[in-house]
């Protein structure tokens, strides 16, 4: 049972990530995949701080930003340059990469011992559940701020961007500065999961974003099929499947271990599986046409 | 109301493909006036109208609109005069935004959009008897998304949307070249009388004759990025559609 807490606070530490690429992939329909280096960044500079003895109110600021600024010059790059958002992605994350481990200073960074967001407020004794708590607040603040943000007039025209641009832009739009900002907004996001995993595994490690995008499009994925399936057209519902959709990722993975398939091969599992969650609606339409 | 004085526009400067879409054109389209743009394909019609509104910047010469030097101003600034219906339907609306909530983007379209929520129950009634207004039935229907309605019904309420905020020009780019005839009829129509009722400029650009003879205060017809021939007032009304036709002969 323990193990499938442990899975179901991963889930929660990710839904951060999830948001993100809800907000970079179905919101602006831009493919952005910064993230692996955005979410190590959220990683090294919580530990960084945190070693520094940094309290809260200074290092979630700073993971914010940090995050923000990757995902603004990646939106830079494939604005202003009109570089492929796919390509200006690969370019800011790769660069990431040395700013990471300058940052870090090393390659592993332990906090053992060290206050976390997950000891220094005790809602209840036990460690795990407190933990729970703590990311279920969290989290529920994040998917608030954005489902408010994304009913206000600057969040529609959010969501007009990434679905009429042409529209948008004889609104009275400058869609160039609208995905700029969506990208900061949603590796910020990026970053707060970099920031909860570090805290939650107790160690920042450069190499910790490796193919963490999958995490975030696989979560993504789940909940849109439920929600065509269900055919829903709510953002706040939508949002909260997407919240469900992280956990479920990892409830996956998770039982795949439990299983006994060798933890070697779990990344071959973690894209075989979202090649299944993507290719299931293709198929069962292919069946009934 | 617009003032377009030599303005050149060239595609693929100096490549194999090169288009000189528009040649030199200066055109004054006075306040409230209507006019009416006919010409074959390629002679430039679309340029001049993306000239107007900011998505293509000219080679030389200067736009102006209500007195304002516009010529390197983007179109999403320019969108404090101009309002536009695009050919397809699908451009001038976002597919997956529920009715209402486009409504609420065109009511803001000169406004900064702010971090408060526009949507409430006073402004969705306000769209609902807009919409109620076009006696399609939709106004029931504000809460679905843009995208499960027809083109013909996109296109009318994109025309609504414009004057939604305050609107001096109106660009229609073909606006029922994608439509049928009776959907195309009504676009017409709800276009007509909303250019009369808000006292708009409108530039109108069409490859139907019969739209061209019927609409409009003023009628130009381009070719090879030029003015070919220009009517206005008395001489628009007097024209016959016979001789539309005999200008493309």
């Amino acid at each position: 049972m323990d193990f499938y807490l442990t899975a179901l606070l991963q889930g929660l530490c990710f839904s951060a990530i999830a948001l993100g690429i809800y907000i970079s992939m179905k919101i602006f329909n831009i493919p952005d995949i910064t993230t692996d280096g955005s979410y190590t960044l959220g990683g090294v500079v919580t530990a960084v701080l945190l070693t520094n003895h940094q309290p809260t109110y200074v290092i979630l600021p700073a993971v914010i930003l940090a995050g923000a600024a990757a995902g603004a010059l990646t939106g830079i790059i494939h604005t202003k340059l009109k570089i492929n958002a796919l390509l200006a992605g690969i370019l800011v994350m790769t660069a990431l990469y040395s700013v990471n481990l300058t940052i870090l200073g090393r390659s592993n960074l332990p906090l053992i011992n060290l206050p976390s967001l997950f000891t220094i407020v005790s809602v209840v004794s036990d460690l795990n559940q407190n933990t729970f708590w703590i990311l279920a607040i969290f989290v529920i603040v994040i998917t608030f701020l954005i489902g408010h943000l994304l009913k206000t007039d600057f969040g529609i025209a959010m969501r007009a961007t990434g679905n009429s641009e042409s529209m948008i832009r004889s609104l009275g739009v400058n869609t160039d500065r609208m995905k700029i900002t969506g990208l900061a907004l949603a590796n910020a996001l990026t970053a707060l999961s970099g920031y909860l995993v570090a805290q939650f595994q107790g160690f920042a490690d450069i190499s910790m974003g490796i193919g963490i995008v999958i995490v975030g499009l696989g979560s993504v994925i789940i909940a849109e099929t439920l929600i065509n399936w269900f055919k829903l057209t709510s953002v706040w519902l939508s949002l909260v499947l997407v919240l469900a959709g992280a956990v479920i990722f990892q409830l996956v993975l998770a039982f795949t271990l439990s299983v006994g398939v060798d933890p070697k091969l779990l990344k071959i599992v973690t894209a075989g599986f979202v090649l299944v969650i993507v290719s299931l609606p293709r198929l069962s339409l292919l069946r009934s046409s | 109301m617009i003032t377009i004085t030599d303005v050149h526009k060239t595609f693929n400067k100096g490549k194999a493909n090169q288009v000189n879409a528009v040649n030199g054109i200066t055109l004054e389209i006075k306040d409230g006036e209507f006019l009416v743009i006919v010409g074959s394909n390629g002679s430039g019609k679309t340029t001049l109208l993306n000239l107007i509104a900011g998505s293509v910047s000219p080679d030389n010469g200067t736009i102006s609109i209500d007195g304002n030097d516009v010529t390197n101003m983007p179109d999403y600034k320019r969108s404090r005069w101009i309002a536009r219906v695009f050919q397809n339907p699908l451009s001038g609306t976002a597919p997956d935004l529920s009715i209402l909530d486009n409504f609420r983007l065109a009511s803001i379209r000169t406004k900064r959009k702010g971090l408060s929520v526009g949507v409430n129950d006073a402004f969705k009634k306000q769209v609902q008897e807009k919409v109620a207004g076009l006696g399609m039935g939709l106004q029931d229907k504000i809460d679905q998304p843009m995208g499960t309605l027809s083109g013909g019904q996109r296109q009318a309420l994109t025309l609504l949307m414009s004057v939604m905020d305050s609107c001096k020009v109106l660009l229609l780019d073909e606006p029922t070249a994608a439509l049928d005839p009776r959907s195309a009829d009504v676009v017409m129509r709800t276009a007509d009388t909303l250019i009369r009722e808000f006292n708009l400029t409108a530039v109108f650009i069409t490859h139907n004759l019969k739209d061209a003879f019927n609409y409009g205060t003023r009628i130009i017809q381009m070719g090879e990025g030029l003015i070919i021939n220009d009517l206005s007032g008395t001489d628009k009304a007097s024209l016959k559609q016979n001789d539309l036709f005999d200008w493309f002969a």
